[in-house]
């Protein structure tokens, strides 16, 4: 049952195993073991960074091929589900049409931009949608009378998933079950179905074909394996999967703007963190966005420290500032590309058949 | 009788082969025609058409190494907007220390300040592009993927590093005295920045052609373009000509962000991935690989970008994609094709 779940899928490491499950079951019971609001913001950005990562791992880990666009997908769902529910008022139908708007615009935009330049070279089409994604940036900024510009769109979600709303009158094992709490288990609920559904895509045949045009698109080819649909069906995939992403950040955070989407900074971080947790399996999607994530929360605390330690020497109090953590994953993850290719992930499984 | 000389015959193409070579060159004016039509104001034309040369002249100082490294060793530098920035911010050191020279009301003080800032930032981005060369992209020397995601790293570490040498903010670069305001021909008013930018580029873009054209290096560059193997097994050490033809287009990297800088009179850490943008475009328009294609991509990118601009505020980048994809389906590889898909 559970191996069918995971579509044969084994972690195949039982430090990861450990790891994943001390995830699966702090992210699913987040709002009983760690109360207050900071907790809950941290997981459900988790929950919906795996989901994005996991995405682009379809890309760049299984299919070989690198995006710049992978924020624009994000964004176009989440101002698809905002633009619903702030034209169609707070009901599930709005921000359900909204969304199916979005993430249907995304997958036509991505079977275009990979129709026209998946054709040439890997390298071509990661330029092609570095442009495309900052034109389009730039786009939705200047439209300020649709999208709210550099404001963005504050709106109001349907009012069973605001705080104002209670489910039952007493409260379930100390914690009182209100709309937020409902809003983060429709979060955890939808990300950890993508995941399911994302592990099932690359373990199914198509994925296998994914894995050798990524290997070796010629020797596909020439077995009667059509690179360029195949590419291009994984770029609409992970485009419409970084989309749904989109929408459940725009109904958890109630607003939505340029510079949770689409900035490059997001970018840098989808590829932070599908580096470190290791490119080419599901997993290291989810270990990546949790550490990610978790250091993005608290490291910046800790940086704080350290600046404060080393207040007296010029040079390294500013390179140690909370602000420059940013300097430190780069660093990270240079050296990561260098000598752990395949993240995280690689290393334990690495590691546990090293020792077999 | 007398002896036949037997020599090979080349067959001359024909005439519209060769024409059909040229076409592109003919985009540059059909764009400023257009240009024209739309603005409808002759003086405005002017005015938008030489700010549209400068930019797109100042993109092509950037664009030119780029696109040189790209088709001499497959190499992709992501990373290539750092030497910008970096560039501006060296540039902005120099010019701050010689502010006495550039407020002198003297023009030959002033372009002497000019002169040693771009010399110094120019060595400057030349040395770290040997380091960057040496760090960050021999080791993943022919793998595309690790390159990108590389190089990507060294623009973000380069950008961070940035912030930390010069702090966050951003900072004001002002032109040195004698660059500053414009001259009026006509009703036409034309910066004289720009006139300056516009000669710079200029004279860049022939010295290029001529070194690649006429010399035992730019030969040897132009044949590590078209077939690197055999340049290797003529016996000239094809990883030494990469490395300086990298160095020399992270020192115009450099002397473009510059220029970049002086021209926008404002410089921030993130303006190096804010023009790659348009560089990239540029070299996908222009072919990869390309200096003449580069050239042209640029020019009609800057043009386009100034005239929308002044039509269409709004969509005024989204038209250079707009530019792109039409270029792309006419021509998928790009106006000049140099490097054949590898």
């Amino acid at each position: 049952m559970l191996m069918k779940l995971l579509s044969g899928d084994r972690p195949a490491s039982p430090v990861l195993t450990v790891l994943l499950l001390v995830i699966l079951i702090g992210l699913a019971f987040a709002p009983f073991l760690f109360p207050g609001s900071k907790p809950l913001e941290t997981a459900a950005r988790i929950c919906i960074f795996i989901v994005l990562v996991a995405s682009y791992d379809l890309l760049i880990g299984y299919t070989g091929i690198v995006s710049f666009a992978h924020t624009m997908f994000f964004g176009l769902g989440a101002y698809g589900t905002a633009l619903g529910l702030t034209l169609g008022g707070a009901s599930f139908a709005a921000a359900g049409l909204g969304a199916l708007c979005g993430v249907g615009l995304a997958a036509l935009l991505a079977l275009a931009i990979g129709l026209f330049s998946l054709r040439v070279k890997a390298i071509f089409f990661a330029m092609v949608t570095l442009a495309i994604a900052s034109a389009f940036a730039v786009l939705v900024s200047q439209l300020s009378f649709l999208t709210g510009g550099e404001d963005g769109l504050n709106y109001k979600i349907p009012r069973e998933l605001t705080p104002a709303f209670k489910l039952f009158a007493e409260p379930v094992l100390g914690l009182r079950i209100d709309g937020k709490v409902l809003s983060y288990y429709l979060v955890f609920g939808v990300a950890l179905a993508l995941f399911l559904a994302l592990v099932r895509i690359v373990n199914s045949p198509f994925g296998r074909v994914l894995k050798a045009v990524r290997d070796n698109g010629f020797r596909a080819e020439a077995i009667g394996y059509k690179a360029v649909h195949y590419r291009t069906a994984a770029t609409v995939l992970s485009a419409m999967m970084a989309a749904m992403a989109g929408v459940l950040l725009a109904l958890w955070l109630r607003y939505t703007g340029p510079a949770t989407t689409l900035s490059m900074e997001i970018m840098v971080d989808i590829l932070l963190m599908v580096v470190i947790g290791g490119m080419g399996t599901m997993y290291g999607a989810v270990i990546g966005a949790t550490l990610f994530i978790l250091a993005q929360t608290y490291l910046q605390a800790l940086m704080g420290l350290a600046e404060g330690a080393t207040a007296g020497i010029p040079l390294l109090s500013a390179l140690v500032a909370p602000d420059r953590w940013l300097l430190w994953l780069g660093v990270l993850f240079v050296l990561s590309v260098y000598f752990f290719p395949t993240g995280i992930v690689g290393r334990l499984r690495a590691g546990k058949a090293g020792a077999a | 009788m007398s002896e036949t000389l037997i020599r090979p015959r080349i067959e001359a193409r024909p005439l519209g082969e060769r024409l059909a070579e040229k076409l592109p060159l003919l985009l540059v004016p059909l764009l400023m025609l257009g240009g024209l039509i739309v603005t409808g104001s002759p003086s405005t034309w002017a005015t938008l058409t030489v700010a549209g040369l400068a930019m797109g002249l100042m993109i092509f100082i950037m664009a030119s190494g780029l696109t040189l490294v790209f088709g001499l060793m497959d190499i992709i530098n992501f990373g290539h907007g750092a030497f910008v920035a970096v560039g501006a911010f060296i540039g902005f050191t120099v010019l701050t220390w010689l502010s006495g020279w550039t407020g002198h009301p003297s023009v030959l003080m002033n372009l002497a300040a000019m002169l040693i800032a771009v010399t110094v930032t120019m060595l400057a981005t030349g040395l770290i592009g040997y380091g960057f060369e040496k760090v960050i992209i021999k080791p993943v020397y022919g793998q595309h993927l690790k390159q990108i995601l590389v190089t990507m790293g060294g623009m973000i570490i380069a950008q961070q590093l940035i912030h930390v040498v010069w702090g966050p903010d951003a900072l004001h670069l002002s032109r040195p005295l004698a660059l500053q305001g414009s001259w009026v021909i006509g009703d036409a008013a034309i910066e004289k920045y720009r006139i300056v930018a516009v000669g710079v580029g200029l004279a860049l873009f022939v010295a290029m052609r001529h070194v690649l054209k006429h010399t035992k290096v730019g030969l040897l560059v132009r044949a590590g373009v078209e077939n690197g193997e055999m340049v290797e097994a003529l016996g000239y050490r094809i990883r030494r000509l990469f490395l300086v033809v990298f160095m020399v287009g992270s020192a115009l990297a450099g002397l473009g962000g510059v220029m970049w800088g002086l021209y926008q009179e404002t410089i921030t850490a993130h303006m190096g991935s804010e023009i790659m943008v348009l560089v990239f475009i540029v070299v996908i328009i222009g072919g990869l690989g390309s200096v003449e294609g580069c050239f042209i991509g640029a020019l009609l990118v800057g043009l386009l970008a100034n005239y929308t601009a002044f039509a269409a505020p709004k969509v005024a980048l989204v038209s250079t994609i707009g530019l792109m994809v039409v270029v792309l389906m006419w021509r998928p590889q790009g106006l000049y094709p140099v490097v054949k898909a590898k």
